[in-house]
């Protein structure tokens, strides 16, 4: 275990060092963070006005929802987009050999292997968002209402990640699937409103089947004091349904992944 | 005649290549196909929601603008900033330099190869959506259809000679994905493929005018949709648009043509 956070240290102190020295992209990606979060409170004001409701939630309430994709959003540029889109070119230049190779465990490498502060701003935001929208909303959160954002949070990002990394190793196959992670962006960003705004078969389809709901919606309803019990443990199982099926769906591409060489 | 050291055979031989080499990648790009269901997943939300009354279009007119916005999106993506990023870092766009041929009509031909292998899967998504909503079925006119057809296409047009802008600064610095996210975060909020532009506010509206981005999805969508637009005065803004970038791009890229074989003496 010591050696594992050794490397995550290593790892990470190198990756801010190397990213820091381009200082110019630091800006333009603070600037696109600022601009993305405008545009997207703009298009969801278009749905709000005076007695107007999105699927029953007021628009204080939807900010909520808007700030836990925010924070999403701000993890997935920080750990998985850098992280996970790298499999893709390891496999197509042969460099996944060395990464099996080394005595780590191939999926912690593959996933931690580099982390880049850009997306950590927009985290910091999203949660002002949230602590913003749920104040007005007139939500009040106890300490361990606050432990349940938290866990919910952390099995939506649980979900997200293995949804992400079953996706990139069937790289393993098919080497491009750059595209195919497009498809799941395309399909999170229906994450920014509330699961009630979709009519019934769609949100059937982002509970279950790419379970998006579980991502904003749920930790939403819980700052707000209106989560029930049945889902809260349907999340926590599905979070650790499909991070079980991912690492078992890696180690069988494992055995099918036919090194350069051979 | 030559425009560009382009000629009638090497329209031919380029986009016979450009077509053959992404019929390779058809598995890919019917994921991209589908990575565009964006408007699909807005059209939902905006048909159960309060605010539909602002729109100015009942449900079928809702319905067509969203497939609209859709298809018009699917035939004017463009990737030129990622493909000569890479092509730059990776010294492939060296010997492209050298040919009489201008390397950008390189990039136009594998983007028309694209949408050809396109074609298909965007006519099954559309198929499946009239199977799924029978009551938005229209058949544009012919006379709309090669209008809407026409404003796309100026749409790619422009996209494509914004990216190119970017991408010519790659000669200056080596990373214009970055400045691309730039430029894509007012397309996707300012082009009306998330909601038309009449649901937004009229100041606001009154504003994204005055920018590129109606004009790649907003305006040729409403003229396939066969909904009230005005023809003339889009047509014009989007021609505008060309006339003002062309020269500016042919510019940008002598102007880094120079710079970079200075690099590499």
């Amino acid at each position: 275990m010591g050696r594992y956070f050794k490397s995550l240290r290593r790892f990470w102190g190198t990756a801010v060092a190397s990213q820091l020295e381009y200082q110019f992209n630091v800006v333009i990606e603070l600037i696109a963070v600022g601009l993305s979060l405008l545009g997207s409170l703009f298009m969801l004001s278009l749905f709000f006005g005076p007695g107007r409701e999105l699927g029953g939630w007021s628009w204080h309430e939807a900010l909520i929802v808007q700030g836990f994709y925010t924070v999403l959003d701000g993890v997935a540029s920080t750990w998985l987009r850098p992280n996970l889109s790298s499999i893709v070119t390891h496999v197509r230049e042969g460099t996944l050999d060395f990464v099996l190779l080394k005595p780590i465990d191939s999926q912690f490498w593959l996933s931690l292997r580099t982390i880049s502060p850009a997306g950590l701003p927009e985290i910091v935001l999203g949660f002002l968002l949230v602590i913003w929208g749920g104040h007005q909303a007139g939500a009040s959160l106890t300490p361990g209402g606050i432990a349940v954002v938290l866990v919910m949070l952390l099995a939506g990002g649980l979900i997200l990640y293995s949804l992400w990394f079953l996706i990139a190793a069937t790289s393993i196959w098919f080497v491009k699937t750059w595209n195919a992670t497009e498809v799941l962006r395309a399909v999170l960003a229906s994450g920014r409103y509330p699961v009630a705004a979709y009519p019934a078969p769609l949100r059937l389809l982002f509970t279950l089947v790419i379970p998006v709901a579980f991502l904003t919606t749920v930790p939403a309803e819980v700052v707000l004091g209106r989560a029930s019990a049945p889902m809260l443990w349907l999340g926590l199982g599905l979070a650790v349904g499909f991070f079980f099926a991912a690492r078992q769906f890696w180690l069988y591409a494992l055995r099918h992944y036919t090194s350069v060489s051979s | 005649m030559r425009i560009f050291g382009l000629n009638r055979k090497i329209v031919r031989v380029l986009l016979g290549t450009e077509y053959a080499h992404m019929l390779e990648y058809r598995a890919e790009i019917a994921l991209w196909a589908l990575s565009g269901v964006l408007p699909f997943i807005m059209l939902s939300l905006w048909n159960g929601s309060d605010a539909r009354g602002v729109l100015g279009m009942d449900g079928v007119g809702l319905d067509r603008y969203f497939l609209s916005a859709f298809l018009v999106r699917q035939f004017s993506v463009v990737w030129m900033v990622y493909a000569f990023e890479e092509d730059a870092l990776t010294g492939r766009l060296s010997p492209y330099l050298l040919q009489p041929l201008h390397p950008l009509w390189r990039y136009v031909a594998s983007h028309l190869g694209e949408q050809l292998t396109r074609l298909p899967f965007a006519a099954a998504i559309t198929a499946i959506f009239f199977l799924i909503q029978p009551k938005a079925f229209w058949l544009p006119s012919l006379g709309h259809f090669v209008l809407a057809w026409l404003a796309t296409w100026m749409a790619f047009s422009i996209a494509f000679l914004l990216q190119s802008l970017i991408a010519s600064l790659c000669f200056w610095s080596e990373k214009a994905s970055a400045l691309e996210r730039l430029l894509f975060i007012p397309f996707l909020f300012l082009s009306g493929l998330l909601a038309p532009l009449t649901a937004f506010p009229p100041l606001v509206r009154a504003l994204a005018q005055w920018t590129p981005f109606p004009y790649l999805i907003d305006f040729p969508a409403r003229v396939l949709a066969e909904q009230p637009v005005d023809l003339l005065a889009g047509f014009a803004i989007q021609l505008a648009w060309i006339v003002l970038l062309l020269p500016l791009v042919l510019l940008l890229w002598r102007a880094g043509v120079r710079r970079y074989s200075a690099m590499g003496a």
